[in-house]
């Protein structure tokens, strides 16, 4: 049975960037340890000739033909931007590293 | 803060290095590896890009055929397997260069996996154990605002172009390379740089370092002399030249062993490279951020290329590098010393393709590996980035069999071709370089050599014909080096016999 920790959700917080409270924490941690026991059933039911997948699509070698098609013009790949400078999205610094 | 450093020498003497290299080659297809956007380099910004390398919401991408057959290829030719089943995956991290919050990548199923490259090195043969090769795609490109340096420390904000985001990437991952010792530092030059001879060859990368198509990190660890125990490496990102290369590791032989030698421990981090001082810094620690929660690639089905296709590519393969170096050296007839010194300096396809446009295979030697590499050295560049080209070479040594220069000129032509004044015939135009064959100057300025030097002349008269060459010289000088020495001395020799 999967076990998640209040610990576990907070690294997984901080992970994904979300910010959340002691108080949040100790309400979302048991949920979701729920949620995956809910969805650990499935393995319950799972025969063993049946292979873990990964895709809902028996297709394998989906490929493009390596041709340029057009895509978006600047104005529009931009248009979505909080802030733009020099044709360029303008982002707030980085911090805690250096490229 | 700088790192104390224990000499080459001593550190050696102490510990065995051991390398990993990874190298990505950002492949030469026309579109993206999961859309259909332009990868034609320097167009403006963002003009390249599309829902998908921009990571909007619902869009899906489709894998290029081109890309997984370039990672094939160069698979085959790492003697590698080829995966008959795998998967991309997602590595997610966020940073603005990569939109979708992830990159699309390979985890555990690289789709090429347990190969080898043979490298040579001073003549010597060094088998390189190859992990994997992966396909991936670029990351956008960032620009720091604000800061001094333009580097992110003090930037206010950054700018961020998204054209080169979504670019296929094969990275190639070597195992521990063992067994090197004091030659570690060549070693890892001389396997990026016969890397890129054979990505050159196979034709799925334009393979310029110094444009970022092929990036090295250079992962470095030291065992204590005689133990099998691996130490804590660092990961040196981003080396970008061949020498570039082999200072790098040099340089964290002796930080690594001056830190363990004093009996304090390696932190495993990412390091930078400073070209200009030589010397790397540390980067950021391995930490939480390293945690990317692969998972499999939901929007791309798997790739599982079939026996007959890896068959059919493997028979597009270009020579193998040791059989190519072995025909080279017979059809240029080289010495083994000479084959040595060239593949040393990076210089084989270099000089095959001067000799292809037309130059005798000694001179195209001589060139690239005397005049050229010393300019490369005193640039700090690799010869191939110098920015001569193999045709431009050929082109010199023609004017040379044609008499029109002799060696000293060319080497003005060579000023003139890197600093874009057109070809080798445009520069002796332009400059006036041609040597002067107007025998009525030349018997002139003989003429006054002698008159102004009477006691070498007299000397020569008596029969002291080593003498001549003070006379030569100042004919040179007058004639501002534009003669033929030959010509000059013969002319000398029949005045005053
Ligand atoms: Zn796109």
């Amino acid at each position: 049975m999967p076990d998640i920790s209040r610990d576990d959700v907070a690294h997984l917080a901080t992970l994904a960037r979300i910010d959340l409270s002691d108080a949040e924490l100790d309400h979302l941690a048991p949920q979701l340890a729920v949620i995956l026991d809910s969805i650990a059933s499935i393995s319950e039911v799972a025969a063993e000739d049946v292979p873990p997948t990964s895709h809902a699509l028996p297709l394998t070698n989906v490929f493009r033909e390596d041709v340029a098609t057009p895509g978006l013009t600047a104005e529009q790949a931009l248009s979505g931007a909080p802030e733009v400078e020099e044709q360029r999205f303008s982002v707030p610094r980085i911090l805690g590293e250096e490229q | 803060m700088t790192d104390t450093l224990l000499t080459y020498d001593d550190a050696l003497a102490a510990y065995d290095p051991v390398l990993g290299l990874e190298v990505h080659v950002e492949l030469n297809t026309a579109s993206k590896m999961f859309c259909g956007c332009s990868t034609v380099f320097g167009a403006e910004p963002n003009t390249q890009v599309c829902p998908v390398c921009l990571g909007l919401p619902g869009a899906m991408p489709v894998v290029n055929g081109k890309g997984v057959e370039s990672a094939i290829r160069i698979g085959l030719a790492l003697n590698c397997q080829i995966a008959e089943w795998c998967r991309f995956a997602r590595k997610n991290y966020f940073y603005p260069d990569m939109p979708k919050n992830f990159q699309t990548s390979q985890y555990d199923e690289p789709i090429a996996y347990d190969g080898w490259m043979d490298v040579e090195v001073d003549g010597e043969t060094f088998r390189v154990e190859i992990e994997r090769a992966h396909m991936e795609e670029d990351t956008g490109k960032s620009t720091h605002v604000g800061g001094a340096t333009g580097r992110i420390h003090g930037a206010d904000h950054s700018l961020v172009d998204y054209n080169r985001a979504g670019i296929p990437l094969i990275e190639i991952v070597t195992k521990p390379i063992r067994g090197a010792g004091a030659r570690a530092p060549e070693v890892a030059r001389a396997y990026v740089a016969q890397l890129r001879d054979l990505i050159v060859a196979l034709g799925v990368s334009e393979a310029r370092m110094d444009q970022g198509n092929l990036r090295a990190d250079v992962n470095l660890s030291l065992s204590t002399k005689g133990s099998d125990v691996l130490g804590t490496r660092s990961e040196t990102k981003n080396v970008n030249s061949f020498r570039s290369v082999e200072r790098a590791v040099r340089f964290e032989v002796q930080r690594h062993a001056a830190i363990l030698a004093g009996g304090g421990s390696i932190v495993q981090e990412t390091r930078h490279w400073h070209e200009d001082t030589g010397i790397t810094t540390s980067g950021r620690e391995k930490s939480d951020a390293e945690d990317y929660r692969y998972f499999p690639e939901p929007d791309l089905v798997p790739v599982a290329p079939t026996r007959d296709w890896v068959e059919e590519l493997r028979a597009t393969l270009p020579e193998n590098p040791t059989a190519r170096r072995a025909r080279l050296q017979q059809e240029w007839g080289f010495s083994d010393l000479e084959m040595r010194d060239t593949v040393g300096a990076g210089a084989l396809g270099l000089v095959e393709e001067t000799i292809a446009a037309g130059a005798s295979p000694q001179a195209a030697r001589k060139w690239w590996l005397s005049e050229l590499s010393r300019r490369a050295n005193d640039a700090g560049v690799d010869l191939v980035d110098l920015g001569v080209t193999p045709a431009q070479v050929a082109g010199v040594q023609a004017l040379v069999d044609a008499g029109t220069v002799n060696d000293k000129l060319a080497r003005q032509v060579f000023d003139g071709l890197l600093a874009g004044e057109g070809t080798p015939e445009e520069v002796v135009e332009k400059r006036g370089l041609a040597v002067v064959s107007d025998e009525g100057a030349l018997s002139a300025a003989v003429d006054n050599a002698i008159a102004a030097n009477p006691d070498v002349a007299d000397k020569i008269r008596d029969g002291k014909v080593a003498a001549a060459g003070a006379l030569i010289g100042a004919v040179m000088k007058e004639m501002r080096g534009q003669a033929d020495a030959a010509r000059v001395r013969e002319l000398i020799l029949e005045k005053l016999s």
